[in-house]
């Protein structure tokens, strides 16, 4: 079986968005699960968030960002050309709350598997605060579709070319100090991001929930690349994950861990980038 | 071939079998052990005593006829002495390979008793090698139609899963193979590296059960994409034989365990063969191995990690093992080969704490010193540390093959499916029978990690209740 590109569009510069055909797949996803692709025979797998689904025509969105090897040999494809492996639903569906205030952060790309979530708890009918961060206005993505299930929806960027000049950690800090009454934070996107939330809302023991971008080889629990430590005692991102408590998380242990391949994946970047054989 | 006299001197010593220089051979990932040619193989059938009683055959546990197959040769029958070995044995080129023949069929062999034993795993492996060659399987194999259409589910396609399914479909069954990976072998593909165990012969195997007409589906996490409920369900298959293995990496929960540059064995292979990260960048997925690299652990997924190691460019590899040679449970010729090609053996030493510098990289790993106590339940001696005793190995690179576990995925997603201790799932092992109706379990996902050949039998012990099963209902 092959995973068709149904559709390819670019949110941002570097940024796109594929809808893959894979009904076994969109037949049982649910928010905060990821799937693991594999572009081409000598691919390597890589786990992506489900950024949505339509179980009725079987199919899985994705919001991938292109920063390496096979999400720059991902983003060559088109329309009408198939992955060769697509796998999934894995990892666990998000525990959502029914009720309460919810701060929801996104950061970057990360707004993308946030999206789902914030969805399903606007339709739930909870009380939905959405920050969103980017580093300039063209890097936001998905903010027209983040405020239609938010009842406050602020941004952010780096440069202050839209919203405010800042980080989503200071909205939240400012949201905290006027004493809204904030049940849960749910914060996906940039480790560190993740981390500086995390330290905020630890002071004021408000819980939090992040999702990890531990580097992954299968995604069963079979080969322990996504381990992290988590309360003291090591977990795996994919089957324990990759949602996780953020004030049991060593950020620190996590962010040494993602540089474990960076000299090889510049070499494989170099190869895409000479031209030769690309892709292949 | 030559016409022997019946009467023929005995000949005391196996026929060695041709292999790569091992120096030539830790430069790259071409098999190891090369094979006999056929007068090597006609020769060592040639020391065959023929026993009447054949004790070879109760150390097989599939009970391959051994001195069947062997009489074939003898005569230059390859052929027949694929067939006589495939009535039994499915994958007769990969258990040539990687049966522990010396605690298995070669253990029992009357002329091991004075000298070596017959070399029947080179035996099985040269006829099977043969077979292959030939494209044999071409012919389609008669079907009964006993199983009148009936679809059984497979799930796993390690040897367990492989051997259950072409034996169904054997009897006339429609057999589904699930596959959670991209490619179907289990431990055959992802773990035993190419230098051991070519990931052509298993792919030449994988074929003959197809052409059996199993039908494969990859990419299928059963759990996740589907569960064992949906299968029996609305996918009406008539019943699942679950061949899942034991493939959740064990840690050793040491200080350390989570540096940069510490891999669990299934990683590190899984990387190496499955993903051909030997082949980097040409193959997408990478590898780190450093220049120093300690293994944990001396059982065949050690030595095959080590072996890897060593391949990939490292400069020093040791095997850290807590109790001594005597207790090392990988097979005799994986530790010879290990050896000659330099691996480091560190009997009685356990690692207490793997050590790492600010950017969160290994540098050392701290040891101790063990001893052998009483033996314990298993006769084995338990080894107990050596008081104050520690000492740093200088490596940047651990990888941990202390054993694995059952992935917990199948049973906690099915529900009444009663799960052992140690996280197996519970089915008697002569039939394969778990405790849900119309399931069926075998493998190391019931034994816990143990060998090709045991998972084989169970697949087939279960494929025998299945059919029987299903015809009864
Ligand atoms: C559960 C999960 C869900 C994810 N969801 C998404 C998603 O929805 N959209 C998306 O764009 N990305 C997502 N990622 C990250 C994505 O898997 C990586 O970006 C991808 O593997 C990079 O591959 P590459 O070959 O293009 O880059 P590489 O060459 O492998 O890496 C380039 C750079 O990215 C870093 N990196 C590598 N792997 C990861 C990783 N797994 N997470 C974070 N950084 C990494 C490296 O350290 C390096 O600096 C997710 C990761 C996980 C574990
Ligand atoms: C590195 C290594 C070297 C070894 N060397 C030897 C040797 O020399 N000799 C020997 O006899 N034995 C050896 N063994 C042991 C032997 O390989 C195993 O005992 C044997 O493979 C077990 O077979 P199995 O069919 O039960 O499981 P496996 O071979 O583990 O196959 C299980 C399959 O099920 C799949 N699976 C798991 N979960 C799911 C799911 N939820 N849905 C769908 N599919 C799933 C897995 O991906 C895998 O493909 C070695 C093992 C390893 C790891
Ligand atoms: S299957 Fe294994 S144990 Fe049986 S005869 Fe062949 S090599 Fe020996
Ligand atoms: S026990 Fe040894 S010598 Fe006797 S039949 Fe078997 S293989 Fe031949
Ligand atoms: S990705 Fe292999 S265990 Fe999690």
């Amino acid at each position: 079986m092959l995973y068709p590109i149904v559709v390819k569009r670019t949110l941002a510069p570097g940024v796109r968005l594929y809808e893959i055909r894979a009904p076994l797949v969109a037949r049982k996803a649910q928010p905060g699960q990821f799937v693991i692709i594999r572009v081409n025979e000598t691919g390597e797998r890589i786990p992506l968030t489900i950024a949505d689904f339509d179980r009725e025509f079987g199919m899985i969105t994705m919001v991938v960002q292109e920063i390496g090897f096979t999400t720059k040999t991902l983003a060559k494809m088109e329309v009408g050309d198939d992955l060769l492996d697509f796998i999934g639903p894995l990892g666990n569906p998000s525990k959502l709350p029914d009720s309460g205030t919810v701060v929801c952060i996104g950061g970057g790309v990360g707004c993308a598997p946030l999206y789902p979530q914030v969805r399903a708890l606007g339709e739930k009918g909870v009380n939905v605060i959405t920050i969103v961060g980017a580093r300039s206005a063209e890097n936001l993505i998905l903010t027209r579709e983040l405020g239609r299930y938010s009842k406050e929806l602020h941004i952010t960027t780096d440069d202050g070319s839209e919203g405010r000049k800042g980080f989503v950690s200071d909205v939240l800090k400012e949201l905290i100090e006027k004493g809204t009454p904030i049940d849960e934070v749910i914060a996906i996107g940039p480790m560190i991001m993740m981390k500086v939330v995390s330290g905020v809302t630890k002071q004021y023991a408000i819980p939090t929930v992040i999702s990890l971008n531990s580097l992954m080889v299968d995604g069963t629990g079979m080969c322990g690349s996504c381990r992290v430590t988590v309360g003291g005692v090591t977990k795996f991102a994919c089957v324990d994950g990759p949602e996780f408590d953020a004030h049991q998380i060593d950020f620190d242990e996590q962010m040494k861990r993602s540089a474990v391949y960076r000299d090889q994946e510049a070499k494989a970047l170099e190869r895409l980038n000479c031209g030769c054989r690309n892709g292949h | 071939m030559s016409d022997k006299p019946k009467k023929k001197p005995l000949v005391k010593l196996k026929r060695p079998m041709p292999e790569q220089d091992p120096h030539a051979r830790v430069g790259n990932f071409n098999e190891v052990a090369l094979g006999y040619a056929a007068e090597d193989a006609i020769a060592e059938a040639g020391r065959c005593l023929h026993c009447k009683d054949a004790p070879c055959k109760q150390g097989c546990p599939v009970e391959v006829d051994i001195p069947e197959f062997i009489s074939e040769i003898i005569e230059g029958r390859f052929d027949e002495a694929a067939d006589v070995i495939r009535l039994k044995n499915n994958l007769p080129a990969i258990c040539g390979r990687v049966c522990p023949q010396e605690s298995q069929c070669e253990k029992f062999c009357l002329m091991g008793k004075k000298f070596e034993p017959v070399a029947i795993g080179r035996l099985e492996r040269f006829v099977a090698d043969y077979a292959l060659e030939k494209e044999q399987s071409e012919e389609s194999p008669v079907k009964s139609a006993d199983g009148q259409g009936r679809r059984v589910a497979v799930v796993g396609s390690g040897p367990a899963g492989l051997t259950c399914a072409a034996d169904l479909a054997r009897m006339g069954y429609q057999v589904t193979i699930f596959e959670a990976l991209h490619k179907p072998g289990g431990v055959l593909v992802y773990g035993i590296p190419e230098f051991r165990l070519p990931k052509q012969v298993v792919q030449a195997e994988i074929e003959y059960v197809q052409s059996l007409g199993v039908e494969i589906k990859v990419n299928m996490v059963i759990g996740k994409t589907l569960s064992v409920d949906e299968l029996l369900g609305e996918f009406e298959f008539d019943a699942v034989f679950i061949g899942t293995g034991a493939g959740a990496p064990r840690f050793m929960c040491i200080p350390g365990e989570n540096l940069n540059g510490v891999y669990s064995a299934n990683e590190f292979l899984t990387r190496a063969n499955l993903m051909k990260a030997y082949l980097f960048p040409e193959y997408a997925t990478p590898i780190r191995v450093g220049r120093r690299v300690a293994v944990v652990g001396a059982g065949n997924v050690a030595l095959d990690a080590a072996r890897t190691a060593l391949r990939l460019g490292a400069e020093s590899v040791s095997i850290v093992y807590r109790r001594s040679r005597e207790e090392m449970p990988a097979r005799l010729e994986e530790f010879l080969h290990a050896e000659e090609e330099g691996i480091e053996f560190n009997f009685l030493r356990n690692p207490v704490r793997i050590i790492g510098d600010d950017r969160g990289w290994v540098t050392g790993m701290e040891c101790i010193r063990m001893t052998l106590g009483e033996p314990d339940d298993s006769g084995r001696c338990s080894p107990v540390c050596v008081e104050e005793s520690n000492f740093e190995m200088k490596v940047d690179t651990v990888v941990i093959a202390i054993g694995q576990s059952p992935n917990p995925l199948v049973g906690r997603t099915t529900p009444g499916l009663e799960i052992g201790r140690r996280g197996t799932i519970v089915a008697n092992e002569e039939t394969g029978q778990t405790s849900r109706e119309g399931v069926f379990a075998g493998g190391d996902i019931v034994t816990g990690a143990a060998t090709v050949i045991l998972a084989m039998g169970a697949g087939k012990k279960a494929a025998r209740t299945i059919d029987a099963h299903l015809k009864e209902g």
